[in-house]
């Protein structure tokens, strides 16, 4: 039993770093309607901005704010840069862009720090909590505390704040907010900001487990398109349960069903993704649109 | 000087051209009401005028220049569009609706204020705040359209085809208010309407619009009295 809940505890702790993606995806996907495809990109060259900030003898502590300002800041750029262009465009089109910007971060990152793997720093002290015979190392305990600030922020933000209802109503229909004087084009570049900046903190939470290389979070991309079907891409608690259930179901399957082993559970994702949009195609917390007609 | 001054206003979409030169002005305080068939360009004035899409010509609000700015922009000037299909955030509560109608106002005790003299105006909707606007009947949503337009303390209104998908009896009530509006809060309206018996019942002026071009203008009072004018543009018999 200790073993089982052992592994419900480790899955978690995966399942927390792809809920962080997700939550970057899901921002993005309520502007755009579409899903970023190179966030875990975007991601991975954060962490790199935050290793080379550390290897140059800055303190952990102050790179990590630092580096979450530079990504605010690209990912604003970015929106106005590359998918300005675009806005408008059919969902295809901006799917597209983001897969080249998928191959331009990745090759950029390997051309300017190159693809050998780098040990990044671990923010959490190493050890473990021991309830009841169960391990609960600093590192898992970290990973889901700084998800659950970040799903809280997010939450806050646009439920409860003249900003975040800004944001809702350029993301449900940027035509009517135009009218009501909406600056519609700075709002989505602060949605990429915020969501570069949310990606940003998973790479960072991921390096220290992977180690870092240009390829750190392609992996977890995938998880966390996973995680964000399932729970629903348009909301915050929606993404972060279904990072959990993903975790956990990774890790279980691995664990306990035989032929699935380390080696497929990469499947287990895929099988998610399926049968969700076979089933509840809106995700688990994902409002269906209900409009009168 | 005129409020809102119109003239040789040419727009279109892509190589097609659908104003061909209108040219009209509005007293502040009025309400004009903008007649005419299908196709005769009314929507295509009214997107014109708020920026929507690109307009030639001359516009200017009280004094101010119109055209060539941003929607955003000409919303910021005081001029609340109801577009077309209403523009209603389906999926944000009543209430949000509201204070996004007010979002550029820095005044928030202003903007608490006045969702409540909206709510007064339109009782059903104070009942229905904590609801998402999708789930409200099309009477309610134009009120809610109409109701986000005045969150912005417009200068001008402008609205498209209120009456549109709305049983006679509501279209009536809803006219009465915008009248009533219209009175006590000295807002400007331009309102485009296919139903010109009701538009021209709250219009001071009128003007009846055929494919581009403005065929007939005049008093709301003058144009309903031409019977020869009604059979052959606005398809009703006085």
């Amino acid at each position: 039993m200790a073993e089982f809940i052992q592994q419900v505890v480790q899955g978690l702790g995966s399942g927390a770093i792809y809920a962080s993606l997700a939550l970057a995806l899901s921002l993005i996907y309520r502007f755009t309607g579409i899903v970023n495809l190179a966030q875990g990109e975007m991601a991975m060259f954060s962490t790199y901005i935050a290793w080379q900030l550390v290897h140059a003898g800055m303190s952990f502590w102050l790179a990590l704010p630092l580096t979450l300002l530079i990504s605010f800041a690209g990912g604003a750029l970015i929106e106005r840069i590359i998918i300005r262009p675009v806005e408008g465009a059919p969902e295809l089109t901006i799917v597209i862009v983001t897969v080249g910007l998928f191959v331009f971060v990745n090759a950029a990152a390997g051309f300017i720090w190159s693809f050998l793997i780098k040990s990044f720093p671990n923010p959490f002290p190493d050890g473990a909590l021991n309830v009841g015979g169960v391990q609960f190392d600093f590192g898992t305990l970290g990973v889901l505390g700084v998800v659950a600030v970040v799903m809280g922020v997010l939450y806050l933000l646009f439920q409860y704040t003249k900003l975040g209802l800004g944001m809702r109503a350029v993301a449900q229909d940027p035509a009517s907010a135009r009218l009501a004087g909406i600056r519609v084009g700075r709002m989505l570049a602060l949605g990429w900001g915020l969501a570069a900046t949310a990606g940003a903190l998973s790479g960072i939470l991921v390096a220290p487990l992977l180690f870092l290389d240009p390829n750190l979070m392609s992996g977890v991309l995938i998880y966390a398109i996973a995680a964000a079907t399932l729970g629903g891409f348009d909301s915050p608690i929606g993404v972060v349960v279904g990072g959990l259930i993903v975790g956990v179901a990774e890790t279980l399957a691995g664990a306990y069903i035989g032929f699935i082993g380390s080696d497929l559970k990469i499947g287990v994702p895929l099988v998610i993704i399926i049968v969700v949009l076979l089933l509840r195609p809106q995700g688990l917390f994902g409002r269906p649109t209900v409009e009168r007609a | 000087m005129t409020f809102l001054e119109v003239s040789d206003l040419r727009a279109g979409y892509g190589a097609v051209r659908v104003l061909h030169g209108l040219s009209f002005s509005v007293e502040e305080g009025e309400i004009c009401a903008i007649l005419g068939p299908n196709g005769a360009g009314k929507t295509t004035t009214l997107r014109a005028l708020s920026g929507v899409i690109r307009g030639r010509g001359t516009v200017t609000l009280g004094g101010t220049n119109l055209l060539g700015r941003s929607p955003e922009n000409v919303a910021r000037l005081g001029v609340a569009h109801v577009p077309e299909g209403r523009g209603t955030f389906t999926q944000l509560t009543v209430e949000e609706n509201l204070r996004i109608g007010g979002y550029v106002r820095r005044d928030a005790d202003g903007v608490r204020r006045d969702i409540d003299r909206v709510y007064a105006y339109f009782p059903p909707l104070r009942e229905r705040r904590r609801q998402v606007a999708g789930s409200l009947s099309g009477g309610e949503q134009q009120m809610l359209a109409i109701g986000r337009a005045l969150m912005l303390r417009p200068r001008l209104m402008l609205l498209d085809e209120p009456s549109l998908g709305l049983a006679p009896i509501v279209t009536r009530e809803l006219f009465g208010i915008v009248s009533a509006v219209n009175e006590e809060e000295r807002t400007t309206v331009v309102v485009v309407e296919q139903n010109a018996h009701l538009a021209l019942d709250i219009a001071h002026q009128a003007h009846v619009l055929e494919t581009g071009h403005i065929v007939l203008s005049g008093t709301a009072a003058d144009i309903r009295a031409d019977e020869q004018v009604a059979q052959a543009y606005l398809g009703y018999r006085v």
